[in-house]
Order: structure tokens, then sequence, then C-alpha cells
């Protein structure tokens, strides 16, 4: 379907957030398949919005040698995407869960939290700057004392300097909640490796790669 | 550094060469020295004139690379050990087998799909490599005139580089190139399902999939790639292909103890694969340092083998070679990469 954009912000460097109007349902932490008229394949990005919100948001990165994100960030208001409908696997519940993120793979955790499935989480968000804690100022009012921040590439106040891994290792994880990681591939196998050697089922985790 | 000539196509040839001034037929014997020759440097072409071949190393290099390691196991396998440009390690096996001598590539340096159960996807991603980079696994081992098949089943995600894999393709194939059969290449993917449909369209080669289970839970679990694209899309487009003449498909099965080794799952295998001529290669499973999972025992693997036979699915199970030289992939590289960490 083809959808009007109603937004195209970059929120920090070269990050953007998009929006259109939601035209489908979906279930928090789903994914949607965006292209534009240029022929090529489409992407995958997660939802970025809460599943009742009018609209309906993707968070972004431009990737110096990607085939859509420069693209995608040249576009304003008014231009146009295609996107497909919600699909994927990747979907929260209102059960006990930790949240692992880095960059915007906070993505489909946002929608979450948008469709009022904060309670009883911890989330843990990885960057490598300051200015990618998207959504700070909302995962504080949700989560206060459960959302914990680490950025890699500066020291930051209220913040730990370092990776997502510093946490999971100091910590004792109890075994029997999920786990969802959602990010770079680096990080996702050296965190699902890590809760592995502590103790947690494989069962347990649910990783979505950003590919 | 100056770009390779080898790893290019016939169509790219011709255009560097009118690029430079040379006649139109120089394309072709470029390939002809690239690929149908065994020569390794640009002095060597010698019907070429001489201000040809200086102009062509003004601003190329031949590209070739000579493999840095190689480790022969018991068996005759051997395990090749490739530096790339970037200072990191691809793997290219080398298995004999009675007449046949088949080549295991790597279409990437590392992996980003991160399946459980795979020792590359703890490299993580380093990039892509080039089709120069792919065909030289082939053409720079001793054995490059023994060899009889190719199979894409090395280090990386052969769809996540597809233009790269099918430009190594169109060299392998090609009369100006390598001249083999597409019905001697398998490309092995988990099924990322765009570059599928490219695949199947753009080339002749034979399929593999990663299946692991038939089960979406389970595969979600061993390989994260199922929440994107899920096995139920890559079974419809397969599906949809007429694998009826000589093109194959087939679907790779490790073989893990007590999570999709039982009853349920010949069953719903059964179900997914039926009208589809395929084989299910069932392999055994090495365990990488850190997995929670196990290899089933050889009594159980028979049972499976026999029971998806009697259910009319051809199965067969995959002999296990080089097991006493890190021959799971990527298990060489990663030490190589340990290696030059600790130096």
């Amino acid at each position: 379907m083809k959808l009007p954009i109603l937004r195209n912000d970059e929120i920090s460097d070269s990050v953007f957030l998009l929006a259109v109007q939601r035209r489908h349902d979906f279930k928090p932490g789903q994914t949607v398949k965006i292209g534009l008229d240029d022929g090529l394949p489409p992407r995958i990005y997660s939802i970025c919005s809460g599943n009742r919100d009018e609209e309906l948001q993707i968070l972004y990165n431009i990737k110096g040698d990607g085939a859509l994100t420069p693209k995608l960030a040249k576009l304003k208001p008014g231009g146009s995407v295609w996107m497909s409908e919600p699909g994927g696997s990747f979907i929260g519940t209102s059960d006990p869960a930790v949240w692992i993120a880095t960059g915007t793979g906070i993505a489909p955790f946002y929608s979450m939290l948008r469709s009022g499935l904060a309670g009883n989480k911890i989330l843990l968000h990885g960057v490598r700057r300051a200015d990618q804690f998207y959504f700070s100022k909302e995962w504080q009012t949700a989560l206060n004392t459960d959302y914990h921040r680490f950025c890699s590439g500066e020291v930051v106040d209220g913040t730990t300097h370092g990776h997502v891994n510093l946490f999971l290792e100091q910590r004792e994880l109890p075994a029997d909640r999920k786990y969802y990681l959602c990010g770079q591939a680096t990080m996702c196998v050296e965190v699902r490796d890590l809760l592995i050697a502590k103790g947690i089922p494989f069962g347990n985790i649910v990783v979505e790669i950003y590919f | 550094m100056k770009p390779a000539l080898f790893g290019k196509t016939l169509a790219e040839l011709t255009d560097l060469a009118a690029g430079l001034g040379l006649p139109k037929f120089t394309g072709k014997q470029l390939a002809d020295w690239l690929y149908c020759k065994d020569v390794d440097t640009i002095a060597d072409m010698s019907n070429l004139s001489k201000n040809a071949r200086e102009l062509l190393e003004e601003h190329y290099c031949f590209g070739l690379h000579a493999p840095a390691k190689v480790q022969t196991s018991s068996d005759g396998t051997k395990k090749y050990l490739f530096e790339t440009a970037t200072e990191n390690f691809i793997e290219t096996a080398m298995i004999p087998f009675k007449e046949r001598h088949t080549v295991c590539v790597s279409s990437q340096v590392g992996c980003k799909m991160g399946c459980l159960f795979c020792m590359t996807g703890k490299q993580g991603f380093q990039g892509q490599l080039s089709a120069g980079d792919i065909v030289n696994q082939i053409r720079s081992i001793p054995e490059r005139h023994e060899v009889t098949n190719i199979v894409y089943m090395g280090m990386g995600e052969p769809f996540d580089n597809l233009d790269e894999v099918l430009k190594s393709i169109e060299i392998l194939t090609a009369e100006w190139g390598f001249a083999m059969s597409p019905r001697r290449i398998t490309v092995s993917s988990i099924g990322i399902t765009p570059g599928l449909v490219r695949f199947l369209n753009e080339s002749e080669a034979h399929l593999a999939i990663s299946m692991h289970t038939p089960f979406h839970d389970e595969r979600q679990q061993l390989m994260p790639v199922q929440i994107a694209y899920p096995l139920d899309e890559v079974i419809d487009v397969i599906r949809q292909w007429d694998f009826s003449g000589q093109r194959r498909v087939s679907f790779e099965y490790i073989v893990f103890h007590g999570l999709n080794d039982t009853a349920r799952h010949v069953k719903e295998l059964s179900r997914m694969l039926a009208g589809i001529r395929c084989r299910i290669n069932l392999i055994r499973f090495h365990p990488v340092p850190g997995t929670p999972l196990r290899a089933t025992d050889e009594v159980t693997l028979q049972w499976f083998k026999d029971e998806l036979n009697n259910k009319g699915i051809l199965t067969t199970i995959r002999a296990s070679r080089g097991q006493d030289i890190y021959a799971a992939c990527g298990l060489l590289s990663t030490k190589a990469l340990a290696d030059k960490a600790t130096r």
C-alpha cells in the first residue's frame, strides 16, 4: 500500500522518525516492509509506535552503503512510501521480561511501551553517543529504576560507560522470564551467549537481528 | 590498492578495456587469460600488446590471493584459510570423495544471521566478499583442476550478498569463464525470501535451504531469521517453482538431541514438504564452544532418516568430514582471529 508521509524528522545525527497514518492493526513488536518506487526489494523495519496510536512510526538510521535509507531520509511530508501489512513474530506480552536493545533496536520496545506492555519490564539500552537514547524521558517515567542506559562512546551522567554486557555479567538473572534482544548481530549473539552461560534456557531468549 | 581484474564479468572487462582505449575484443582476451588459462600476472597475457599490458598494469592488478594456511584431515579434506583485504579471515574447504572433489566456499566475512548453532555467527559480520574473492577460493587452491562441484556453504549467508554471489556463479558457469555446469553448483541459504526469488530467477544452480526444524517457535530459537522471513514463506516460494527437471532443492537439517529429532518432526516435515520434489540432508551436529545444543545419537539419527524415507521424502545422512581440522565452519577463522589478537 502506498502511504503519504506525515513526518520524517531527523531526531539525532542520521537517525530519522518517519510517520504515516496507521492503516492496520498490529501486535507490538511487529515489523513492516518499506519500499520506494525504485524497483528495489523492500526492507524490513520494526514499528516504533503504539498499536492504538493513529500514526505508525518507523525509526531508522541512514546506512552509508544502504540502498533504501539514504533515499528515505530525503523524503519530505507529502511524499510517499510503499508499506506492507504488519508481520513478524517478535511480539511483546504483559509477562515479566527483560528488554535489551542497542541503537535503533529500541523501536519494537517503544512500540510495546506505547501499547501498555511496560509493566514488570527491565530495559537495557546500549548506544554509542548520548543523543541516541531515544525516547529517554518516556522510558524514565514508565520504568524509573528499571531503565538502564549504557553509552560506549562517551561518559554521560546518569548512564553507565560501556556495553549492556556489564549489567548482565554483574547481576543475578532470573531464568524463568523472557529476554528479548533487538539490534545488531554482534550484540545479539554476544548477549545471547552470555545469557546462556548464566543459565538462561535458550528457549527464553527471543532475538531480532537487524540484518 | 589497484582494483582487481579477476572477478569481473566479460561485460565489465569489455567496458574497462574500452575505457583504456583498447580494442573491443580485449575483453574476451582478458576473460580467457583470467578464467581459462593458468597464469597469474598481467605480464603473462602474451597475446595482448605490450602497450595494452602496460596500461592494464598501470590501472589494475590481476587479483589472485593464495591461501595463508592449509590444514589437512586424515580423511583427505583440506581446510584453507584466506586472509582478506581487511585483515580478517575466510575459510574454504576442499572435500574429496571418490571421483568427486567439492569445494565449499565462503560468501561473506563473518555473518549477521546469528544462528544459535553456528561458529561463524559468533565472529559477527565483518564484510562482504566480492565475486573475485569468492571465485579466488576455487582458482587459488592447488586442487583447482580437480574441482567437480562447488557448494556455497562456507562462512556467510549467500543471499545477504546476492549481487556478488550471482556474479561469481556467472563467472563459474559462462562459456567465457570456467564453463562449469550450474548443476555442479549448490547455494545454501537460511531463506531470505526476496533473495530466494531473485536467485531462482537469475541462476540455474541448485538450492539448499537450512531448515533444521519445521516448527516456527523452535526455528525462531535456533535462527533469528525466522522472525523476519518465516519458513512458511520460503516453502511457498519453493512450491511455486518447478523442480521437476534437473534443478534440485534440498533441505539441510542439523539433528539436535531432543529438540528436532522426534516423530512430531517427521510428521510435520512430511506435511510441509508434501508435493515438493526434494531431498533432506541430515547433518550431525558438531558442538561449537558455549552451545546449549547437543548432537543426537546415531540410533536416533538412523531412525529419523528411515522414518522420513518411509514417508516418501528422500533423506540422506551427510558424512562428517575433516573432524580433526576444525571442519565446522568458522572454527578455524575464529582461531586465526584470536591468535592474531593475542599477537
